[in-house]
């Protein structure tokens, strides 16, 4: 007898290994009848989650922490065994502010400290003729395009809570928000960078990759209550979604694996190629940037939950005012994230990644981050008032 | 769904009576479908909670939401601006009057109503859920009578569509065989029961049918 279960998404690409895993027949595999269920929001994934309305679900790295702190929201610990996503995001400003920035700039814009130091000047020229300042969407308050957004600000001097606004944005509304200036830019997964530069209206900045060049992006999250329960099932799931995630990469099934994943997301499958290749096109002339970095979903290095992951996550929520700095809730954010399990039933051995930054992280400015000082991590930022909420209020 | 804060009732109303306490309630209703909306609204003013506001335009959501300052916010499962209104609590101490969200965890039952209905709340810090049970629930069986409704207009739309198709239908039988309107119809439906399909179905047949022979 199969075991019915329940799996909700949002449909983005790196949905992949859980889309292939459903429809190309691998949880069938493994005797799983799974119910994909599409959702319009990152709340209802999480908050059906949480009530058990869905057994497992794909969500953004930060949130299946916060939901195990108690963040924001009612507290119901989650785990991770599998890793869904490493990057995705892009950050994208309108043409406008990118011939602002072009101007000001003092060196190669496409470098994130250059681009960094362009905006810092056009916030403090707005602030000094009395301008609005510049407001950028993003897409939930515990996300890495929140936190990509203001590492890439904050690296300039900037406080991303006096000297900008930022937004949440639901992603459908991205591109209208662009083009009617409500917004100034944004920080995005695929495929909306893409339909921002194809209508026009934006011009895609930086890949998430070239603000931090690994970061775990969404993860495959379930309540730690029902995978104790339900040991079994949830080794099944794994199971499925690992052949998933290497039919995944094969790079021979490219064409088939569009094809699965561009009617769930309700694009053309010639987008997800785009997408998984990593090859953009960042300007409305065609300009094309590429980096085999700009999204990972397949393999052992994408899959096998990384506690350092777990704990720039954190520290990405301590830095901006989300939570206290505490060794227990450091403890507990790591311990969301479980290779255990992963090395249990996949049969991996834990080593060295193979690849990536040597701090696990590579962000593009600021010293190398130490999963175990995490103090040090947001002090060397000086930021002015941490430890407190401060995420922009709209005014 | 889910948390209700603990914490004293608001103190600038605790003094009233509970009938005019539920009366002074702000409920802002964020719904991209007016029909839906008017629909909540209006039960709601029935129920006597007079201070009630539509949000139909999700641009500057939260701007909207602090203008009204709502003690009770109310928005569809469907609705994506939920995860703009996630925002409201990362700025508790940044603004007057923080929301936490609403439906008591332990209270499974009424938040299997409301995923089901397909509405979620979110309430004024502070505020006690017993003040706002009467109105999740009475939004919980508008939504469902909303759904209700479309799915009966919907059947009906589809009526329509097929009665279009089989009268068109029709009239290419009747000119091409010579029959009248009650012979056509009859032909339709014996071979519908022939093939043991529906009549539309025969319907949709002749009219690719005489789209090729054309």
């Amino acid at each position: 007898m199969s075991e019915r279960l329940r799996i909700g998404y949002i449909p983005l690409v790196d949905a992949t290994t859980l889309l292939v895993a459903v429809d190309q027949g691998f949880a069938a595999a493994q005797g799983l009848d799974i119910e994909l269920v599409r959702e319009v929001s990152w709340s209802n994934v999480r908050d059906k989650l949480n009530i058990g309305l869905f057994d497992a679900a794909h969500l953004l790295s930060p949130v299946a922490i916060a939901s195990s702190l108690g963040l924001g929201h009612v507290r119901v610990p989650l785990i991770v065994p599998f890793n869904l996503g490493i990057n995705g995001n892009a950050i994208t400003v309108s043409t406008d502010l990118f011939a602002v920035l072009s101007d000001v700039s003092d060196g190669d814009i496409t470098d994130p400290k250059v681009s960094s130091r362009a905006l810092a000047r056009v916030v403090a020229e707005r602030k000094k003729r009395g301008a609005e300042p510049l407001t950028f969407g993003m897409t939930f308050p515990f996300s890495n395009h929140n936190y990509q957004l203001r590492f890439w600000m904050a690296a300039a001097g900037l406080d991303p809570d006096e000297d900008v606004r930022l937004v949440v944005l639901p992603p459908p509304y991205m591109v209208e928000s662009l083009a009617s200036g409500h917004v100034d830019g944004f920080c995005v997964g695929a495929p909306w960078n893409s339909v921002a530069v194809d209508s026009g209206i934006g011009r895609i900045l930086h890949f998430g990759c070239e603000i931090t060049e690994h970061v775990s992006e969404k993860v495959f999250a379930l309540r730690e209550k029902w995978a104790g329960e339900n040991p079994n099932i949830l080794a099944a799931l794994m199971r499925a979604l690992a052949r998933a995630s290497e039919f995944a990469k094969d790079a021979n099934n490219l064409s088939t694996v569009a094809n699965i994943v561009a009617p769930r997301l309700g694009v053309v499958s010639e987008l997800v190629v785009r997408t998984l290749t990593g090859s953009l096109k960042i300007d409305a002339d065609g300009a094309v940037r590429h980096s085999e970095n700009y999204i990972a979903i397949g393999g052992r290095d994408v899959n096998r939950p990384d506690a350092v992951q777990a704990a720039w996550a954190y520290a990405q929520i301590v830095r901006w005012g989300q939570a206290p700095l505490s060794q227990d809730l450091c403890a507990r954010a790591q311990n969301v994230f479980r290779p255990g399990i992963y090395d249990a039933v996949l049969g991996s051995t834990i080593e060295p990644r193979l690849t990536g930054p040597r701090d696990g992280i590579g962000a593009f400015s600021g010293p190398d981050f130490d999963a175990h000082d995490i103090a040090g991590h947001v002090s060397a930022w000086q930021t002015k008032r941490a430890y407190r909420p401060r995420l922009s209020v709209v005014r | 769904m889910v948390q209700t804060r603990k914490g004293s009732d608001l103190p600038t109303q605790g003094a009233l009576p509970a009938d005019q306490r539920d009366a002074a309630l702000r409920i802002a209703i964020v719904d991209e479908s007016s029909v839906r909306a008017a629909i909540l609204e209006d039960g709601l003013r029935e129920a006597g909670f007079t201070q009630v506001e539509r949000i139909g335009e999700t641009r500057n959501l939260l701007t909207r939401i602090y203008a009204l300052d709502p003690d009770v916010i109310l928005i569809g499962l469907e609705n994506p601006s939920r995860d703009v209104l996630e925002q409201m609590f990362q700025m508790s101490r940044a603004v007057k009057r923080p929301v936490a969200m609403f439906v008591d965890q332990s209270d499974s039952a009424s938040i299997q109503a409301a995923v089901d209905a397909g509405v979620s709340a979110y309430i004024v810090d502070g505020l006690k859920k017993e003040r706002v049970t009467s109105i999740l629930d009475l939004c919980i069986s508008r939504f469902n009578a909303f759904a209700r409704l479309q799915s009966e207009l919907d059947h009906a739309k589809d009526a329509l569509e097929e009665r279009k198709v089989i009268d068109r239908a029709k009239g290419f039988l009747m000119k091409a065989k010579k029959l009248t309107e009650e012979q056509a119809y009859a032909l339709l439906r014996k071979t519908a029961m022939n093939e043991n399909k529906k009549i539309v179905e025969i319907a949709e047949s002749v009219l690719t049918a005489a789209e090729l022979l054309k």
